[in-house]
């Protein structure tokens, strides 16, 4: 028999409670069944999650614990053994996996809850790194703005376009109110309000610099909040319902062209401000915020320097105006003192030809008058007029000289001339008036001084008859001599030897007299125009003062110097001058006037040439070079053209010999023979491309007399035919 | 006027200064200017067309005489390659006086192909040489009309160029 383990089931007793059981088992049930199922929904929506078998074994876990709840609904009735061994069997079950799960879950959720703190501290970086680019965002439109305004504010150079820009791109950027600009005066002891933002024509009205809310923005580079109540701030008459906004002030330093010095910058030491005034909207309860403080500050310093720019434009700009005016003004004068000139010059032109004809007829006149019979009284009335027009002539024609060389317009007529018979010459012509006043004159003329020489033999003649005239006018007794040398140093500067070149030399003259002597204190008077020494003996010797002038000037054109020494009155005095002069080439004794200075240069005008070349084209060039140098020209293209054409007249036969063969050297053999008679011959001369040795020497064996390397310059071919006619033969020119 | 006349001058100028410099000319082209004077104004002209009149007639020659490859005439290609040479350097053109040089080298080992391709840069350097001066020309008529005088240039700056440049090769 079963004893039947069965508790006796307590109905009647507690049927209330037992209802209750049975109905809360089975909802039980039903959430525990339920739960995995939206444990398993809803992961399966989720694609992360980790732990999916802790998730079976706690399903598992639930739904046994559903199960036995749900068993429990047939144990409140009496049950069979099954049932119960059901209900043990899954009672045993949900033992065995509630604890494993509970072991389980020792592990798991350490590890689920890191995860939670790694999701925090993510979140805390999330957010933070958030704020940072927040910021980073409002430091670039800060600097973004900041370019914008500079580029508006340095795209032009007017200062108040500058100004205004500044206070428009600010006032829109920042979203300010009214933005105003404070000058300070040209006193300096007050500012100013000169620019606003909003209203367009403010009121002229002005703060005294002094404010101590002045000094404070003025003694800090940034941009510092002041009270709106204070005067710089209180634009606008208060109409009392607004809530004032908050206001910055920042300093504007106000550059000058002196602060820029070179290699420095400009300290700060310059005490010119401005004062800029930025006020936020009122009632908007905005604040000023850092970087917008920033942002101030800097567009400040930009309008600094875009001011200072505009200030040295304006500065430049001034300076070329008064240049440009000076300019104008100077043209002018220019103008005015060439148009003098000209009437001057054209004056005297005038009055030097007008003055001439007269002079020339009474100068004229008089001499034929002299001719003619006249009693002694007549005579020598005659004789003082012809004296004096003489003088007045010689006077005109130093005027006119004087001011021909001031201008500069006097050039010296350069030719080569016979140097000793110069000094020869003046002697002669001074050695009556000499010889009258028994003053013996003397001429030394050094050894090495050159005998044809380089010059302006007119104006070198004038300048010795003027110093040697001086010494005898001005000596009572006493001898004169005059040296002329060669000098080794360059007066000018003494320490500087000039070696007489090949070309030129310097001709020192050294005129002596022991007659009246000059005092020391008048000699730089001697060169001036017009001016004269006081002492008695000079009155009466007439003379306009020019002479010496003149010939300074003279002695100037030609590089050299000219003074005076002298011990003291009645002492003498010798007169020195230097020149340069150019040595001739010319040995020849018959003086020829104008000799070319170059005699290789010589005219080959008529000269009878005949050219042979098979090239056309050089044919031609070598005829144009030789008509150029004016030669009369035959051109032949082959050798028995040649041997046809040539005569005795031709003095020059020009053989191109660059074809290969020999028939062209032949052609020389040919007119030798033609021409046996030497001088009848003309002189052969091959034209080549080769230079080397075979060539020429080939050349001279055929009786050539002389080869030329082919092209030929102009120069080539002129000192190639000077030389050819001088010499007859020329193997020189390779 | 005067500034037409003065910018017409520096165009020249640069022109032919350019032509020194990029080897077309050399100093013997400067020499027959000088030679051209009020007695002779066309000289240059003249002595200009003459070469490339010959130029011409010489290629026409000489590509005759290189065309079928069995018998090369190479005596009468040298003759004319000798012509043009002596042509050339009369005139100053440097470039065609250069490629003759190198004509001559493959004439005188009767490389055919060479003579060929050096008759095609000669006959291309001369028609080039011909536009230039073409151009240079009507420049000097240019300035002559316009009341102006052609002026000189002085290459020798040029002149040390080029002659290093020649003797570098």
């Amino acid at each position: 028999m079963e004893v039947c383990n069965c508790i006796e089931p307590q109905w009647p007793a507690d049927e209330l409670l037992m209802k209750y059981q049975y109905i809360s088992d089975f909802f039980i049930a039903i959430a525990y069944f339920s739960i995995p199922l939206e444990l398993i929904y809803f992961v399966k929506k989720s694609a992360v999650f980790p732990y999916r078998w802790v998730l079976v074994q706690f399903g598992a876990f639930i739904v046994l614990c559903g199960a036995t709840h749900l068993i429990n609904l047939w144990t409140f009735t009496t049950h069979s053994r099954t049932v119960a061994l059901v209900m043990t069997t899954a009672k045993v079950l949900t033992a065995v996996v509630s604890c494993a799960t509970a072991l389980m879950l020792v592990h798991i959720i350490p590890d689920l809850l890191s995860v939670k703190t790694r999701e925090l501290f993510l979140k805390n970086k999330a957010a933070e790194l958030d704020r940072e680019m927040g910021l980073i965002r409002t430091q670039e439109e800060t600097g973004r703005h900041v370019r914008m305004l500079t580029h508006e504010i340095r795209s032009t150079l007017d200062r108040h376009t500058i100004l205004k820009t500044t206070l428009v791109e600010l006032g829109r950027t920042l979203a300010l109110e009214e933005c105003a600009l404070w000058m300070p005066t040209r006193t300096g002891l007050e500012l100013q309000l000169s620019y606003t933002l909003r209203q367009q024509h403010p009121v002229e009205y002005t703060v005294p610099i002094q404010l101590p809310v002045i000094n404070q923005v003025f003694g800090t580079s940034r941009a510092v909040k002041i009270s709106p109540n204070s005067p710089v701030a209180r634009l606008r008459p208060v109409s009392g319902k607004y809530m004032l906004g908050e206001v910055v002030a920042v300093r504007v330093p106000l550059l000058h062209l002196s602060n820029f010095q070179i290699n420095d910058w400009p300290e700060l030491s310059t005490k010119r401000y401005a004062l800029m005034v930025l006020m936020l909207p009122s009632d908007s309860a905005r604040q000023w915020h850092v970087h917008e403080l920033e942002l101030v500050e800097v567009v400040a310093d930009q309008v600094a320097v875009a001011l200072s720019h505009a200030a040295i434009l304006e500065e430049s700009m001034r300076a070329r105006d008064l240049l440009m005016e000076q300019n104008v003004a100077l043209d002018l004068a220019r103008r005015e003192a060439e148009t003098a000139i000209r009437a001057r010059n054209d004056f005297l032109a005038v009055m030097n030809h007008e003055m001439r004809t007269p002079m020339h007829a009474i100068i004229a006149l008089s001499s034929l008058l002299q001719e003619t019979e006249l009693t002694p009284e007549q005579r020598l009335m005659v004789e003082t007029i012809l004296k004096s027009s003489n003088l007045l002539a010689t006077l005109m024609n130093d005027v006119l000289d004087l001011s021909r060389l001031e201008d500069g317009s006097l050039q010296l007529e350069l030719g080569t001339f016979n140097l000793h018979n110069l000094f020869r010459e003046v002697l002669n012509l001074i050695k009556p008036i000499a010889v009258v006043k028994k003053l013996p004159i003397t001429l030394n003329l050094a050894p090495d001084l050159p005998e044809f020489v380089v010059g302006d033999e007119k104006r070198l003649m004038q300048i010795i008859l003027n110093i040697v005239g001086n010494a005898v006018k001005f000596s009572k007794q006493g001898s004169i001599s005059v040296t002329a040398l060669v000098t080794k140093s360059d007066t000018r500067a003494p320490d500087f030897f000039v070696v007489p070149t090949g070309s030129h030399f310097y001709l020192r003259v050294k005129v002596k007299d022991l007659g009246a002597g000059i005092n020391p204190q008048d000699i730089p008077k001697l060169f001036t125009k017009f001016a004269q020494t006081q002492s008695l003996a000079t009155r009466s010797s007439g003379g306009s003062g020019l002479g010496l002038a003149i010939s300074k000037r003279f002695v100037n054109l030609m590089e050299g110097n000219i003074w005076i020494e002298s011990d003291g009155l009645g002492k003498g005095c010798t007169a020195i001058f230097d020149v340069k002069l150019g040595i001739s080439n010319e040995s020849k004794q018959s003086c020829i006037p104008k000799i070319p200075a170059n005699p290789r240069h010589a005219n080959f005008s008529g000269l009878k040439v005949l050219v042979m070349d098979e090239n056309g084209v050089s044919r031609m060039v070598t005829k144009g070079l030789l008509v150029h140098l004016g030669c009369e020209v035959t051109t032949v293209s082959s050798s028995e053209e040649c041997l046809r054409v040539v005569c005795h007249e031709h003095k020059v036969v020009f053989m191109d010999v660059c074809m290969p063969g020999v028939e062209n050297y032949q052609t020389a053999l040919r007119i030798h023979e033609k021409f046996t008679k030497r001088h009848q011959r003309p002189l052969l001369v091959a034209l080549t491309g080769n230079t080397d040795k075979s060539t020429k020497e080939k050349c001279m064996s055929f009786g050539l007399d002389g080869v030329l390397l082919k092209p030929v310059s102009l120069d080539n071919m002129r000192n190639v035919l000077s030389d050819l006619l001088e010499h007859r033969v020329l193997y020189e020119a390779m | 006027m005067n500034t037409v006349v003065a910018q017409l001058q520096r165009q020249f100028q640069d022109y032919i200064v350019s032509l020194y410099q990029q080897g077309f000319l050399d100093n013997q082209f400067s020499e027959l200017r000088k030679l051209q004077d009020e007695g002779t104004p066309d000289f240059v002209a003249e002595v200009v067309s003459l070469f490339f009149d010959d130029c011409a007639k010489l290629i026409n020659n000489m590509s005759t005489s290189l065309e079928r490859p069995e018998n090369v005439d190479f005596k009468q290609v040298d003759s004319g390659v000798h012509q043009l040479k002596g042509s050339s350097s009369s005139v100053g053109a440097r470039r065609v006086k250069n490629v003759c040089i190198s004509f001559k080298e493959c004439c005188d080992v009767q490389n055919r192909e060479g003579c060929l391709r050096c008759l095609q840069q000669v006959d291309y350097e001369y028609k080039m040489l011909k536009t230039k001066l073409q151009d240079l020309f009507n420049l000097e008529q240019q300035i002559l009309q316009a009341g102006g005088t052609i002026p000189q240039v002085d290459i020798n700056e040029t002149d040390t160029l080029l002659n290093f440049a020649n003797v570098q090769g």
